[in-house]
Parts: structure tokens; C-alpha cells; sequence
């Protein structure tokens, strides 16, 4: 079993400014899960995708089962027996299932195609995976989730012999992580290869053999999952130690109501929601994928309609249509998906700071005072400490944690009362997650209120003062810091239909 | 399990309502115009109103693979002209057979495509600059080569018959539909099962659909895409052979404007601009809409520069009405 199966020796990797790989080491043997770790930017994708032939290598040598071998383009890495789960999902929304599978390996009859046999082969992979899935519904109408389960069935029907993970739990709920490690463990007794990009390390221990840490390009170490602790890899991860469950301490919000929602009403997918936010308070919304928290915080931005309901602030009630009336009042939503809602990628820095205050920094005609803008957006670079090599740097060209400052930056520069975070640190390495976490402190302190939506119970455990848990679109239960634990947090949100909890399950 | 076969389903309907909205709209013009003119709805009339779809029938199902793919073809006009004239200096200039010249116009417009396709996918031109340019090369050429004026394919040539003879009335008198429908259909229904059952039509929407995450899936998007633009040019070059056939002509100086009728009876038809998402079917039926309320409006006597402006209401109105659709989905 100690064979060899892959082997990358000495992977040197350059894009115009960055040295992304600095003459990396991996290796993976037959039936192993190898979990590669490392901060964002350490250059865990950059190597996964010079496997899966999208990159090409500067300078190393690859070799697969004992002989060395080139990879030119995804199509040959495939056919070499190496699949890829990527991490941005890499599906065509207008197709279905199956022909997501499948494509570009058709089932033929004659000169036409058989999606009646393309069918029938999705709907096998899908039953070998347990999994409740439609080959002929389009992707587009699918959940995230499934769509991510969508691609791993389609990793896995090439009969891979290397499997490569791309944080594949980040969009799934624990349910499907459980059914995904189980795909893997069985996937494992067939000799196949995984390798597992997360930046979830509680999962280490439950899931790989080996870890191996990248840290900014350099490969940093190999080690068995068995005889390193947690805090160990955090400590190769960041080269210095971070107690990531360390508790702090919420100072204490005043009593001043800033916002409140009363009986929010929309369809199925909110039901009666009503809570209060106070000034300078922390307010965490805990619950499952799909439990309404997206949905109640795009409500109140104006995002999405409702039915019925109202939203007072600062005791009055206010008529919000939009989210350009959200922004009048003051309330700021920091969507999960950054790249899509958050930013304008192709835009420098200052630009994406000053997008929502840009109105009040013109001249006679609306001429730009350029100056204003450079200082208001060094402020704010400075106050964030968003790492960047200058103001006209592009957004995309950062990495995912200080593009969340940036979003955050942009807000500030706004000066909004109402901070609404949507999963502040989904995709954010372990360093920049606690710098995300002591400037929420420190915006609340300074009296801005907050509600952080968050699908890891330890950040919102950590985080809230207050906690509001929601289940299939009502609120469960509201908890004190001093009261919530992850179990009472779970009972809440698993309290389906008001039922008593303990019958669930 | 049974309230998932329901929800398949109400998906399936909810498609097909989206395509009976616009052959619906289709039966509402044909009822209205019918009841406003009693010379609408004649033999020769509706005869009349399936010839003149013909043109931009065929121009509309070659842009319509190439919009299903996220991209846009400017070209299709002239290249028809450039194909139009490459077939009357076969058939007249070099006095070669007819199916020579015929063959020289689909070549000239599946070229024409292929060049567009390089220029999209090796060049990495975006298609509405590489086809602009493509429409200004092949309009020029078509004028260099005409000497600026006209060819007319001599009458004994038969030419003419391509598309104004009617092989049906020969075989069932009286029913004298004229060649050049029967074209627009049969290449309406070939088009339609190249996008519908073919690997180049699954291919044609996933590049689409997510350009970067086919080509990640081990597509040769490059390849495929210059395949689909030269599929579009293919049936650019029918149309250049059917409208010289309907003016028994080359004309160097027609073309240009021609890409805007065929975009739109895309449009109007429920292809996405933003690509992904369109049928052969609803194409036509879109190209039908146009010129029957063009034949409708004169026949009731609005002057034609009102029958201009009524086209484009029309257009906005489909792109709205999709859009609503596309809520009321989500």
C-alpha cells in the first residue's frame, strides 16, 4: 500500500507579479485522503490546478505511477485518470444534471445523441452515490448544495484514479458533508487517490490520512493526520500560534433599539420573523443552509420583496423598496458571495471604497475630486489594514480575505448604522477570519450594530451577544451569550413546524 | 418521489408554456389582421407572407446558433450578399452549372462563418468587433467584385426557379408554394435537430452557458465554436442563394440591415442574448411574427415608415415579456 501513485517534485510557478509556487513537493499514495492546507494564497489551488491541467508548470516534474508525465490541458489531464472538483462551481446553469456529467462524452446513437442512456448513467452514478438527484433537472434550478453534489458526480465518473477536492464542504450543509465523507471512504477502499483542499480543519482529523501545509508558495511540510495536532497546523499554517476557539469576551451593548423587524411575511420562505437590534450590539442569525437568514437580511435591505411585516428604525417605520432606500437609512448588506454582489472586480481599490459615496465627493458637474477620494480610501486601507500594493491595485487582484475588508471598507466609508454580514468568512484563512473578528468588535464598540449570518456555530458562539436561530423560515428561538451553547443552538434549528425537538431526528 | 414527478411536471409546462407565448402571439396577429382586412388571410396572401420570411428566416437560424453561444453575428447580411454574388459569377461570369453556383454561396457563407469563428475563439476577438469587421469586408467585397453593379443570372440558366418555382404545385396542382418556403422549413427542421440532438447543439449551449467551466470540462472550445460560427455561415449561404434566386440577381449594395431583422426574430423568438437558452422553433416563429405584421400593417395601409416603428415596439415588448417570464420563475 506504500506505493507511490502521484508525485510532484520541485513545482516552480510564476503569474505576472506573484511567485505562486516556490518548488513545491507533494505526494500521494494509493487509497489515501491527503488533505493540502494553507492560508488563502499559499498556493493550494495553483498546484491542484496544474494537475488538472489548467495551469502549466514552470519548472518540476510530475510523476504518475512510477513514469513522468506532462499535462497539457484539462481535456489530458482527464484522460490521464486526474478529476478536479472545483471550488467555484464549474457547471453550465442552462443544462441538466446529467448533461453537466457527461458533456463532451456523449452517449451517441448514429449521429444523434442518446439522453435517454445519458439518463440512465446519471441516475446510476447518482444511486452508487446515495443521492437524490434529478439527471434531468436543469442545474439552474437546483440548490447550491446539489449543484456541488452534481459536480462530484461527475469527478467521479471518470473513474478517476486521482480525486481532487477543492473545498468542497464550503456550500454544504453537515448532512451532506457526512454523505460526502462517506463517498470518500468508499471511494478510498478502491485504491483511488484523494486529495482534500479545506479550510475547514476540524475535518482533518475526521476525514485524511496525511496533511500537507503550503505557506505563500513555499511547501511547508508532510505529516500523518494521526500524530499532529490542530493547533500544530494552525501554527505551520500561519508560522505563528492562533488559538482559533479562544473566547472573547462581548462588551456590553446599550438598550437603544436601532432596528427592529416585526412579523416579516413572504410565502413559504419567511414566517412571521420578529427581532430587535440594539446600538453597538453583535446579533449572530445561527440556523442550517436554507433555514431564511439570507433571506430575512435581503428583505430588510430591500433586496427582495415581502407580503407583510414592518421594519422600524430607530422607532420609526420605514418603506423599503430598494436597496438604494436601505442605503438612505443607513443599512449596509455584505452579501456571502463577495465576488458576484460585493465588489466591482474590475475596478481599482479606491474606486470600490468610494462606489456608494462617490455622489457626495463631485464638483461643479459632477467632476470627481480625485484628492478626497485618495484620502478617504487611504484612511480606510490603513484603518483595515486591507493588504494591497496601492489604491489603483484592481479588486480581483486581492486575496479573499482582503477582499471581504474592502466590502467591509466600502460600508465604512458610507458610515452605515446597520452592518449586515452574510457569512463574513466563508472562503477566508484561518489569519484573516481573526482579523475579520476584532474589527467587528471594534465596530461594535464604536456603536454600529450588527447582525452576522453564519453557518459555523463556534464563530457565532464566539461572536454574538445575542443570538436569533431560524428554522425553514421562522424564528426558533433567541439566545444570550450566556445561555447558548452549539447544542441548544442545533436543538432551535432543528426545530421543525414548532414540533417538540426531541421527536425530531 | 411524488411530488418531485409533479414538480417535473410543472417545469416542463412552464417551457412550454414559454413557447406557445410566442407562436400564441403569432395566431393573435393572424386573427386580428383577418378580421381587419378581408385580404388577409388569402391563399396568395399567406403564400406571399411565407416567401418573405424566407430571407430572414434562414438569417435567423444561422445568428441563432451563434447567439445560443453567447455570441453575436453582425455579418449575416452581407456575407449573404458576398455568397449571393460569388454564385451569379459562377453561374454567369464563368457560365458553370447551377448547382456550382449554388455550391459556391453555401461555401462562401460556411467560410465566411469559419473566418468569424477564428477570429472569435483563436484571436480572442469579441464576436460583435470580429463580425462588424466581417460585415464591412464582406459588403466591400461584394462591391469590388460586382464592379458595383448588379449581375443578373440569364433566364435559361432557370436560376429564378430555385426559389420562385414550386416543385409542390407539380406535384399537387394547385398547391404552388414556392421552393424557397420549402427551403426555410427543411433547413428549419435540420437546424432544429443539429441543435436539439446533436453533440454540436449540446456544445452550442454549454459554451453558452458557462464558457469557462466547458472548457474546464475538457472541451475544445475553440474548436467547437468555429464549428458552430461555419454551421451559421452554412445557412448564411442558403440565404444568399435564396435571395438571388427571389431578385434573379446579385445585388452588391443590399445586405446591410438584413443582421438586425434576423437578431430580432431571435429575440422574438426567446433566444437569450446572454446565451444558453433558445430553439429553431421559436426562431421561426419569431421571424414569422415579423413579417406578417409587416404584411399586415401594409395590407391595412399604415405607411411603411409607421410599419418600421411598430417592428421595434414589437421587439421591446418580447425582450420585456421574457423578462417577466424569467421573474415570475424565480
Amino acid at each position: 500500500m506504500d506505493e507511490k501513485l502521484l508525485s510532484m517534485q520541485d513545482i516552480d510557478k510564476s503569474f505576472p507579479g506573484v511567485h505562486a509556487l516556490d518548488h513545491c513537493n507533494f505526494e500521494l499514495r494509493h487509497g489515501e485522503v491527503h488533505a493540502l492546507v494553507g492560508e488563502n494564497g499559499a498556493g493550494k489551488s495553483t498546484l491542484m490546478k496544474i494537475l488538472a491541467g489548467v495551469y502549466s508548470k514552470d519548472e518540476g516534474k510530475l510523476i504518475f505511477k512510477g513514469q513522468e508525465v506532462e499535462i497539457s490541458n484539462p481535456h489530458a489531464a482527464q484522460e490521464m485518470g486526474f478529476s478536479m472538483v472545483h471550488q467555484e462551481l464549474n457547471l453550465m446553469p442552462h443544462l441538466t444534471a446529467a448533461q453537466n456529467i457527461f458533456i463532451g462524452r456523449e452517449p451517441l446513437k448514429g449521429l444523434f445523441l442518446d439522453d435517454n442512456s445519458l439518463n440512465e448513467k446519471a441516475q446510476a452514478l447518482f444511486d452508487m452515490m446515495n443521492l437524490n438527484v434529478d439527471p434531468w433537472m436543469k442545474i439552474s434550478d437546483m440548490t447550491v448544495a446539489k449543484q456541488q453534489m452534481v459536480e462530484i458526480a461527475k469527478a467521479l465518473s471518470f473513474n478517476s484514479e486521482v480525486l481532487i477536492f477543492d473545498e468542497p464542504s464550503a456550500a454544504l450543509t453537515d448532512v451532506e458533508i457526512r454523505e460526502l465523507f462517506r463517498i470518500i471512504r468508499q471511494l478510498k477502499e478502491t485504491n483511488v487517490g484523494i486529495i482534500y483542499i479545506t479550510h475547514r480543519l476540524e475535518e482533518l482529523k475526521e476525514i485524511s490520512d496525511r496533511i500537507t501545509v503550503l505557506r505563500d508558495g513555499l511547501f511547508v511540510d508532510t505529516v500523518d493526520t494521526h500524530e499532529t495536532s490542530i493547533d500544530q497546523i494552525i501554527k505551520m499554517m500561519v508560522g505563528r500560534v492562533i488559538y482559533e476557539s479562544a473566547p472573547e469576551v462581548p462588551e456590553e451593548p446599550s438598550q437603544e433599539i436601532v432596528l427592529e423587524v416585526k412579523h416579516l411575511s413572504r410565502d413559504n420562505a419567511l414566517k412571521d420573523v420578529s427581532f430587535q437590534l440594539r446600538k453597538g450590539e453583535i446579533l449572530g442569525f445561527a440556523g442550517l443552509v436554507g433555514a431564511g437568514r439570507t433571506e430575512t437580511a435581503r428583505a430588510i435591505f430591500g433586496a427582495d420583496p415581502f407580503d407583510s411585516g414592518e421594519v422600524i428604525i430607530k422607532g420609526k417605520k420605514v418603506n423599503i423598496k430598494s436597496p438604494s432606500d436601505a442605503v438612505a437609512h443607513e443599512i449596509a448588506y455584505l452579501s456571502e458571495d463577495r465576488k458576484r454582489y460585493g465588489l466591482c472586480l474590475g475596478l481599482d481599490v479606491k474606486t470600490n471604497i468610494v462606489l456608494t459615496i462617490v455622489n457626495q465627493l463631485t464638483a461643479f458637474l459632477g467632476w470627481v475630486k480625485e484628492k478626497l477620494v485618495n484620502s478617504i480610501s487611504s484612511d480606510i486601507v490603513e484603518q483595515l489594514l486591507i493588504r494591497t500594493p496601492s489604491l489603483e491595485q484592481k479588486a480581483k487582484n486581492l486575496s479573499g480575505g482582503n477582499q471581504q475588508k474592502l466590502v467591509i471598507g466600502k460600508w465604512l466609508a458610507r458610515n452605515a448604522d446597520v452592518l449586515i454580514f452574510d457569512e463574513p468568512t466563508r472562503g477566508i484563512d484561518v489569519g484573516a477570519k481573526q482579523e475579520i473578528y476584532s474589527l467587528l468588535n471594534e465596530l461594535a464598540s464604536q456603536g454600529k450594530s450588527i447582525i452576522m449570518i453564519s453557518s459555523e456555530l463556534p464563530e457565532i458562539l464566539r461572536m454574538s451577544h445575542r443570538i436569533v436561530v431560524m428554522c425553514e423560515g421562522r424564528v426558533t428561538g433567541e439566545l444570550d451569550y450566556t445561555e447558548a451553547t452549539q447544542e441548544s443552538i442545533m436543538r432551535l434549528a432543528t426545530m421543525r413546524n414548532g414540533n417538540n425537538p426531541n421527536g425530531h431526528h | 418521489m411524488e411530488s418531485k414527478a409533479k414538480n417535473q411536471g410543472q417545469k416542463r409546462g412552464a417551457e412550454t408554456v414559454q413557447r406557445l407565448l410566442a407562436f400564441g402571439a403569432l395566431v393573435i396577429l393572424f386573427i386580428v389582421f383577418s378580421l381587419a382586412s378581408p385580404y388577409f388571410l388569402t391563399f396568395s396572401n399567406v403564400v406571399g407572407i411565407l416567401v418573405s420570411t424566407a430571407v430572414n428566416g434562414l438569417l435567423a437560424i444561422g445568428v441563432t446558433f451563434i447567439i445560443i453561444t453567447g455570441g453575436i453575428d453582425l455579418s449575416v447580411g452581407t456575407v449573404m450578399t458576398l455568397s449571393s454574388v460569388m454564385a451569379a459569377v459562377v453561374v454567369k461570369n464563368l457560365g458553370l452549372p447551377v448547382p456550382l453556383g449554388i455550391l459556391a454561396a453555401i461555401l462562401t457563407g460556411t467560410l465566411a462563418g469559419i473566418v468569424n469563428g477564428l477570429m472569435v475563439s483563436k484571436l480572442k476577438l469579441p464576436s460583435f468587433i470580429a463580425t462588424l469587421g466581417m460585415l464591412n469586408v464582406a459588403k466591400g467585397l461584394a462591391l469590388v467584385i460586382t464592379d458595383l453593379s448588379p449581375i443578373y443570372f440569364p433566364l435559361e440558366t432557370g436560376w429564378n426557379e430555385i426559389a420562385m418555382g414550386s416543385i409542390l404545385g407539380a406535384i399537387i396542382p394547385g398547391f404552388e408554394i414556392p421552393n424557397a418556403v420549402l427551403i426555410m422549413f427543411g433547413s428549419a427542421l435540420v437546424a432544429g435537430l443539429i441543435l436539439s440532438k446533436t453533440v454540436i447543439g449540446r456544445y452550442a449551449f454549454a459554451i453558452g452557458s458557462n464558457e469557462e467551466a466547458a472548457r474546464l470540462s475538457g472541451l475544445n472550445v475553440g474548436f467547437w465554436k468555429t464549428i458552430i460560427y461555419g454551421l451559421g455561415g452554412f445557412f448564411v449561404g442558403i440565404a444568399g442563394v435564396v435571395i438571388a434566386a427571389r431578385l434573379n440577381s446579385a445585388q452588391p449594395a443590399l445586405g446591410q440591415g438584413y443582421e438586425l431583422d434576423a437578431i430580432a426574430a431571435a429575440v422574438i423568438g426567446g433566444v437569450s442574448l446572454s446565451g444558453g437558452e433558445g430553439s429553431m422553433l421559436g426562431t421561426i416563429i419569431g421571424a414569422f411574427i415579423i413579417s406578417t405584421l409587416t404584411n399586415g400593417l401594409r395590407i391595412l395601409s399604415v405607411p411603411q415608415e409607421w410599419q418600421i416603428v411598430v417592428t421595434g415596439l414589437i421587439i421591446i415588448l418580447s425582450v420585456v415579456l421574457d423578462i417577466l417570464r424569467r421573474r415570475s420563475r424565480e
